[in-house]
């Protein structure tokens, strides 16, 4: 369960109402394509991943990225209550995709290194701070349901 | 001669990097190295700032590494963390030159990491990923995907030297 100060939450929901949903998604889902090459094997119906201009051109990337930056934003509003929150996501992720978790936490981490690369001086250590705590939060709550 | 190619070459890509850990570990390839070299080249004297400034946000975003630098004044612009800053800037360079050797040529500050300060080897990965998140945040036209893949894979590859009781 991850507590989130009034600070950091302030932190985080600032960032977000700037961030453009529909390309941060595709961006962050992309580069952990291209930077861990074995999460590819979640995305075989997804055709060109064959370098990394093919996956960040990819149009089911992009699709998917959006997606899943979408669903970060029910994390945004219920910060205090992740679990339930991704509890069916969770069940999803475990039973019928098989996602090793650990690889949640890398999602979350290229994400957070994508936040800095677009945010800059807004992207402090503070902020980054937030952030790692709110990814890592939604990273165990998907982990959650796993057995 | 240096093995050419990128995914799955595992550690036997990189001169002695053997054993267990190495197999774990994605190998450089030329592109990697000379992506990384390009970027080293632009930052020039100025390693030292983000290095400096990467070790300011691993004390903050992951607080448990704050044991590792108990004394040390952790404040934002403090000398210690700026001379701190510098010396990892210096083992980086030296990193960049012995990427065939890199156990060896690393294996006094896996010493006194490893056995003397005791620090937990997955600090090294999150430091790593808090000088990628600098690195992007100051050259973000630089920061393509290749770009993060290569330093990515560069860094791992320190933190994995710097872990091995090898060298």
């Amino acid at each position: 369960m991850v507590h989130l100060t009034a600070e950091e939450k302030a932190a985080i929901t600032g960032l977000w109402a700037k961030v453009n949903v529909e390309e941060t998604g595709g961006e962050a889902l992309g580069r952990l394509l291209v930077v861990y090459p074995w999460t590819q094997r979640f995305f075989d119906t997804f055709g060109n991943l064959s370098s990394p201009s093919a996956i960040m051109g990819n149009p089911k990337v992009k699709a998917h990225g959006k997606k899943v930056l979408t669903s970060f934003e029910d994390a945004i509003k219920n910060m205090d209550n992740l679990k339930d929150t991704f509890a069916k996501l969770s069940e999803l992720h475990c039973d019928k995709l098989h996602v090793d978790p650990e690889n949640f936490r890398l999602l979350g981490n290229v994400m957070v290194i994508v936040l800095a690369s677009h945010f800059g001086k807004d992207f402090t250590p503070q902020v980054q701070a937030a952030w790692q705590k709110l990814v890592s939060g939604v990273a165990t709550a998907l982990s959650h349901k796993y057995h | 001669m240096r093995p050419r190619g990128g995914e799955g070459r595992g550690g036997e890509g990189r001169g002695r990097a053997g054993g267990a850990l190495g197999s774990a570990v994605m190998a450089l390839s030329a592109g990697d190295e000379a992506l990384v070299r390009a970027l080293w080249r632009k930052m020039g004297s100025n390693v030292g700032v983000y290095t400096t400034e990467a070790l300011e946000r691993i004390v903050l975003a992951f607080p448990s590494t704050r044991i590792y630098f108990a004394p040390l004044d952790l404040s934002p612009g403090s000398m210690q963390l700026r001379a701190h800053g510098k010396k990892v800037a210096a083992a980086l360079s030296v990193a960049l030159g012995h990427l065939d050797d890199l156990p060896d040529a690393l294996s006094a500050l896996s010493d006194l990491h490893t056995r003397q300060l005791r620090v937990d080897p997955t600090s090294f990965q999150l430091l790593g990923h808090c000088l990628l998140l600098t690195l992007a945040r100051h050259y973000p036209g630089d920061f393509s995907p290749a770009m993060h893949r290569a330093l990515h894979r560069f860094l791992t590859h320190v933190a994995w030297a710097l872990a091995s009781p090898c060298g």
